[in-house]
């Protein structure tokens, strides 16, 4: 083993979840195309509102942060996500993305799979690591522990409520006893098991803000700690190969202009500060975001926002993305649209096969469920 | 003062029958008797229903809440804490597991409670016309699709799972039996659907299309002839396979934790003679439901089945809530807090398939379990709550002092919770670290207080008290 190949670092995915259904129309703005304006009456973004990217597309002003990135050539954008007969349901949706599974109810994430391949015997319970209320479908595989920090990192494992530090430490001494798993004892055994898996997590996980020291400041908005404490866990060097947290909702039926600006604002901001932090500490090379909705909005606005729709954008960045443009964006003609929509013009699971093929070295058909299209985003 | 085996056998009983109930309650029914309280249960009329106008007051958005959560959640939650009416609240989120019907789809909370409210009214009556109730259900049709099934193209989806999921299981019945089911039930829809805006939604209504029904003969399950969607229902319900597909559903609620579903045309019930016990009544009383939950609460394999079953994340949120008491009106973090049980993996009013939710083990994931159990923890280990309040006062005036009294105490009034000699020792051991504990000047109690807290939520952090 060369030298540079000891020192290389395993490849981290984070995904950021925007919950809802983000508007894509909204976000990637076709600013040329007139049927954008013809039907965006109501939550058009200005041409004094935007960011140019290029000739054809702009972003929304309130993603400023995200401009860097492209002019970096850190951001990929793909075109038209989506997949055959999207059902336009936030969490039948959501469970597709989740489990790759779009004809059936699918048992297994895709995440959760990624887990199993990397550390199939349990070694480190924090390879993977989520910010969010629940275990999101994605990271969930049965026998595949997951790290779930729903609050602050500082206070994540079991019984927070013993907020006397020492005599907490004290009964989870206790509750690591209790929980001994013993062979054969079924649903005990694998209640004990399951337990001892979060226990160790926690105190795992319990160094990293303690370790952690910098000197960017990130806004005080939900998404932004969140992306903060994936930081901390990343920078403490504890082997987590995957990262997950959400934000929203996006769900912008009424009263999208506000919504969405205050929504990609922190989302963006966190960002940002997230990538100036690894970058602080030399640790970005090896960190790649996927950023994704579970689907775009209606074309034509409803007057004050947007109702579901099909095809959406999803974006990579990270040091090793090369930025651009992929996919077609799908027409806005009236007889191009599916039921208002537009027509997804490339499926999530490909982008899904790239990251797994090319950046985190899996091979992708038994994890999506098929074999799709690799679109070339990663140097 | 009441035996303490009563005590365990009313905690069990109310744990299934009902969410857990709170130490006062208990010793009250006992004074009235195990089967007097059966009979009350059975006879939910006699308790007053749960004002819907006080919900309205205190959150309005909740009473018709639309497709998005948590107002749908909040409405449900509302019901659950709060029922005076325990076994009837029970059996509509029996009938919701299994008639399970999604937002995911439906996108209407508001027909979800409808649909929540059915199972309330009709739950503990007879089978047979609560299947017919909810082939009618314009919530279950849509979500089934039997809206789109036409005398001129058959959608098999609805007759399909009334055979698989609601009534026989699969392996009872043929794909030709799903075939002519499905046509049977053509013509079976509701009215079209009215826009939410500007006046919200309009509730959906069944309707008849003779038009659009097959009205050619038809052969199902060896009966011939222009068979209607009624006459579909009243042969299933005859068949032994229904008795026997309910009858486990019933066990594996209420009695202890079966193999998933899919696995019964496999796996033999764990314990046939109770099913066969329960099925005769179930046959005996033709489909009547309150027979068989009689006989199922009566029985030998029910009292002997105390924690056999892993609590549902509705039975620990429900469960704990009712306990500790100060959620009787709805106020600020009420949202968040009827989210828990979906948290945990089971989102009320939104299972994740028509097959509904996996029981047993399957509730526990490394997320799930740390939830659970901080969510216990945060209110049973709250002072300030009056359910909390009352077993500290409990601990006090029963003069609890030593570690070993404290463990037993404690695991008494939370249960009474039975665990193995394993964790009777670690609970004890830290008991013993903390020394006797006082009851005489302000500092003592409140001390006392806090190591009874927190032996209250390391009690609801073990094992054993996940299973209910």
């Amino acid at each position: 083993m060369s030298a540079t190949q000891a020192t290389q670092k395993d490849p981290v995915l984070v995904v950021l979840q925007l919950t809802g259904g983000n508007d894509y129309l909204n976000t990637v703005i076709p600013y040329n195309n007139g049927l954008y304006k013809d039907n965006r009456k109501a939550v058009g973004i200005a041409d004094s509102d935007m960011l140019h990217l290029d000739q054809a597309h702009a972003i929304p002003s309130y993603m400023a942060p995200l401009k860097k990135f492209w002019d970096d050539d850190k951001l990929a954008i793909m075109h038209g996500v989506g997949y055959l007969d999207s059902p336009r349901s936030h969490f039948r949706s959501m469970d597709i993305w989740h489990t790759c599974e779009a004809e059936k109810v699918g048992t297994e994430g895709w995440l959760g799979r990624v887990v199993r391949e990397f550390d199939p015997k349990k070694e480190n319970v924090v390879t993977a690591v989520s910010f969010g209320p629940c275990l999101f479908r994605a990271l969930a595989v049965p026998n595949v522990p997951v790290a779930c920090v729903s609050g602050p990192l500082e206070q994540y494992g079991f019984l927070p409520s013993i907020r006397d530090q020492a005599q907490r430490l004290k009964v989870l001494e206790t509750f690591s006893h209790m929980y001994q798993p013993i062979e054969g004892s079924g649903v005990m055994e694998y209640l004990g098991t399951t337990g001892l898996d979060g226990l160790k997590g926690a105190d795992i996980l319990k160094v990293a803000p303690g370790r952690y020291k910098s000197t960017v400041n990130y806004p005080n908005t939900t998404i932004a700690q969140k992306l903060k404490g994936v930081a901390q866990v990343h920078l403490a060097g504890l082997g987590t190969r995957v990262f997950y947290c959400d934000h929203g909702s996006f769900d912008s039926h009424a009263g999208q202009a506000p919504l969405h600006a205050g929504l990609w604002t922190a989302v963006t901001e966190g960002l940002e500060a997230f990538m100036a932090d690894l970058k602080e500490h030399n640790a970005s090379d090896n960190v790649i975001v996927l950023m994704f909705s579970e689907f775009g909005r209606r074309v034509r606005d409803n007057g004050s926002g947007t109702d579901h729709g099909a095809a959406g954008a999803t974006f990579v960045l990270g040091d090793k993305v090369k930025g651009g443009h992929y996919g077609e964006y799908p027409s806005l003609d009236a007889n191009k649209l599916v039921q208002g929509d537009l027509n997804p013009s490339m499926d999530f699971r490909s982008i899904y096969s790239t990251i797994l093929d090319k950046w985190l070295g899996l091979n992708p058909a038994p994890i999506v469920n098929g074999t799709y299209e690799k679109p070339a985003f990663l140097h | 003062m009441a035996n303490q085996d009563d005590i365990a056998l009313m905690a069990h009983l109310m744990r299934r029958a009902g969410f857990g109930a709170t130490r006062d309650e208990l010793e009250a029914r006992v004074a009235k008797g195990y089967d007097a309280t059966v009979e009350e249960l059975l006879n939910p009329e006699t308790q007053p229903p749960v004002d819907p106008y006080v919900l309205l007051r205190h959150q309005p958005a909740a009473l018709l809440p639309g497709g998005q959560p948590p107002m749908g959640n909040v409405n449900y939650m509302y019901y659950l804490v709060n029922t005076k009416r325990p076994l009837e609240e029970k059996m509509a989120l029996f009938w919701h597991s299994v008639f399970a019907t999604g937002n995911s789809k439906v996108d209407n909370y508001d027909q979800l409670l409808e649909q929540i409210d059915l199972f309330r009214k009709n739950g503990m009556g007879n089978y047979r016309d609560l299947l017919l109730k909810i082939a009618k259900n314009p919530t279950m049709l849509f979500w089934l699709d039997n809206n789109q099934n036409h005398g001129t193209a058959v959608n098999e989806n609805w007759g399909r799972e009334l055979l698989e999921l609601f009534s026989l299981g699969a392996g009872n019945y043929t794909e030709v039996d799903v075939r002519e089911a499905s046509r049977a039930f053509t013509g079976w829809t509701f009215e079209t659907k009215l826009p939410r805006l500007p006046y919200g939604r309009f509730p959906w209504k069944f309707e008849y299309r003779p038009e659009d029904h097959d009205d050619g003969e038809k052969e199902f399950l060896g009966h011939k002839g222009n068979l209607n969607g009624e006459d579909i229902i009243n042969i299933v319900v005859q068949q032994p396979a229904c008795a026997k597909f309910i009858c486990r559903h019933l066990y594996n609620f209420f009695v202890a934790d079966e193999p998933q579903v899919p696995a019964w045309p496999i796996e033999p019930p764990r314990d046939p003679q109770a099913i066969e016990t329960l099925m005769h009544a179930f046959r005996h009383s033709k489909c009547e439901m309150k027979p068989v939950l009689r006989a199922l609460f009566m029985s030998d394999f029910f009292k002997n089945a105390r924690y056999q079953h892993l609590k549902s994340p509705a039975e620990v949120v429900v469960g704990t809530l009712r306990i500790v008491g100060g959620y009787e009106l709805p106020k600020p973090g009420y949202g968040e807090l009827s989210m828990q049980p979906a948290y945990m993996g089971q989102d009320l009013l939104n299972p994740p398939s028509v097959e509904g939710w996996h029981t047993g083990k399957e509730w526990i994931n490394s997320g799930s379990l740390m939830s659970r159990i901080n969510f216990v923890a945060s209110q049973i280990g709250n002072p300030d709550l009056p359910g909390v309040q009352a077993i500290i006062n409990r601990l006090k005036a029963q003069g609890t002092k030593t570690p070993q009294q404290l463990v037993d105490n404690c695991l008494d009034l939370l249960g009474p919770v039975e665990v193995g000699a394993g964790t009777k020792k670690e609970l004890t051991d830290q008991a013993k670290s903390w020394g006797e504990i006082r009851w005489e000047n302000d500092a003592d109690r409140q001390n006392a207080a806090r190591r009874a807290a927190e032996m209250l939520q390391l009690i609801a952090a073990t094992r054993e008290y996940q299973f209910g």
